[in-house]
């Protein structure tokens, strides 16, 4: 075999600065690990702790589980009401966030830097913003999911917009329609598929963000987990963990149920 | 099946290009281009693969700005001009790309009326169910002459190759242009259907009297469907001729 067909190295061998990142990626893994404080003491005693609340909690309360049904309804009404709010404006936002189909890059870079503000802060912490705003209660939840929505939908639906075929665009603006036209006529359509996914991605996420915010008097089911916990109420909290557990992976499923239908493509 | 020629001293020019250049980072794609299209002409712009024909028609519709040079597209001077007043002369001008460039979810009726989106703006004009009548008969008329009309409210993904082309000559036409731009409108269809559309596209555009300019990798039909054929090679203008008097043999060193 002459040099010319001689088999290729498997692996290339990193330079001097990917070597450097590799090393660098592991300390800081390492150094992260590091600061969780760890403590065999703590690990080997964690196992029995955990067994004795599991006894404690088992079997689940079914005492008010009508009560507790009807929090869970509750929650998702947050979630359907705050994701439908946000996803709505998220449309318009992404219009503006998206290069190249409505405005110009200052503008384009302006809602993306406001867009990553509102997805930087937690849900919970908009949740306490919120509360302080218009009191406890649902209220706050529902306005909490909806900028949550917004930062996460406005961001996506304005790359899903990007990503589109550019070719309808450029046929129409050949024909000399205006930006809104282009945007609303070739625009808008060619990035309805990706729109209804990331929609149901935004109402999966609400959903999960929704059971927790009762934790800070936000509405929901939330608030029954909390004070399960603070009254040592070991399993009515056993039962509202399952609940949430049930909806939320029925709410995902039922979501890629939904993207195979609508898209034609699993999950 | 020629375009008429007809030569009068009267006509009017529609495109003047001068001194037209375009590169992307590496280089100049070409440079120093410069040509003039009369009214009613048809005219074919051939070359090998990267020789910037696309984005030379692109240049003549303000699409893609060029690094120097001017374009006057029916009078006027194309990168002088102010959005608005680009965008009205834009509604005279039609362009029927490779990728038909339907949009896939919609019907065809829709994209058809989209076509008229130059002229009309707003909400009515975005799908056919909030269409005005008259979009909509203008739309039905124009997918008539492309042989459509019995498929206006399928889905225009659900079309063959051929079909989609056709919608997508019916929309460039519907508003009807004075000046279009075809960019290699056969070549994503087998030979049987790309002959078909390219006699069907210069058939209306000679009823109509429209001024065509088309690139096309098929020799023959930049004969026998241009009366005057450009030939890039590389960078420059290479053949600027009468059909009549261009060889294939000469065509073809353009791909050399």
């Amino acid at each position: 075999m002459s040099d010319a067909r001689a088999l290729p190295h498997r692996f290339a061998a990193p330079g001097a600065v990917g070597f450097l990142g590799y090393l660098a990626a592991v300390i800081v893994i390492f150094w992260s690990l590091d600061s969780a404080g760890w403590s065999l003491d703590r690990l080997v005693a964690a196992p029995p702790r955990l067994a004795d609340f599991l006894s404690r909690a088992w079997p689940p309360s079914t005492d008010n589980l009508g009560s507790l049904a009807w929090k869970m309804v509750e929650t998702l009404q947050i979630a359907i009401a705050g994701a439908a709010i946000g996803i709505l404006v998220s449309l318009p936002v992404a219009l503006l966030a998206a290069r190249g189909v409505l405005a110009g890059r200052l503008v384009n870079t302006a809602v993306r830097v406001i867009l990553g503000f509102i997805r930087a802060v937690p849900d919970l912490v908009w949740a306490l913003v919120f509360v302080v705003a218009v009191g406890l209660g649902p209220l706050a939840g529902v306005l909490a999911i909806a900028l949550d929505t917004l930062g996460f939908c406005g961001r996506f639906f304005a790359d899903d917009m990007e990503n589109t075929d550019p070719g309808p665009a450029e046929a129409l603006t050949a024909t000399g329609a205006r930006r809104i036209d282009v945007a609303a006529a070739a625009v808008i359509p060619g990035a309805m598929p990706a729109f209804v996914s990331t929609s149901l991605f935004g109402l999966e996420k609400a959903v999960r963000s929704s059971t927790i915010l009762g934790l800070v008097g936000a509405g929901g089911i939330g608030i029954e987990l909390k004070v399960a916990f603070d009254l040592f109420d070991y399993p009515t909290a056993l039962s509202v963990i399952l609940m949430i557990a049930v909806v939320v992976v029925g709410v995902e499923q039922l979501g890629a149920l939904m993207r195979q239908r609508i898209m034609g493509v699993p999950g | 099946m020629p375009c008429p020629a007809a030569a009068t001293s009267v006509q009017e020019i529609d495109l003047r290009v001068s001194g037209l250049a375009k590169g992307y980072g590496a280089g100049p794609v070409f440079a120093d281009i410069g040509f003039t299209i009369r009214q009613g002409d048809c005219v074919a712009l051939v070359g090998a693969n990267g020789t910037g024909k696309s984005t030379l028609l692109r240049c003549c519709l303000g699409i893609v700005p060029p690094d120097a040079g001017e374009v006057s597209l029916l009078g006027q001077n194309l990168f002088a001009l102010g959005p608005a007043a680009r965008r009205s002369l834009r509604a005279r001008t039609g362009l029927v790309a490779q990728k038909h460039n339907l949009v896939p979810r919609l019907s065809v009726l829709s994209n058809v009326i989209h076509g008229l989106l130059g002229r009309q703006s707003g909400p009515r004009y975005w799908v056919q169910a909030l269409a005005p009548a008259a979009a909509r008969t203008a739309a039905m008329e124009a997918l008539d002459k492309v042989g459509l009309a019995d498929l206006a409210l399928r889905r225009a993904d659900r079309l063959s190759g051929g079909q989609s082309q056709r919608v997508a000559i019916a929309r460039a036409l519907v508003g009807n242009p004075r000046f279009l731009v075809a960019d290699e409108p056969c070549a994503s269809l087998d030979p049987q259907a790309g002959e078909e559309v390219m006699a069907l596209l210069i058939s209306l555009v000679k009823r109509g009297g429209v001024t065509v300019l088309f690139t096309s990798h098929n020799v023959r039909h930049a004969l026998n469907f241009g009366d005057r054929v450009l030939g890039l090679k590389g960078g420059r203008m290479a053949i600027d001729a009468a059909a009549a008097d261009v060889s294939p043999a000469e065509m073809g060193h353009l791909y050399v």
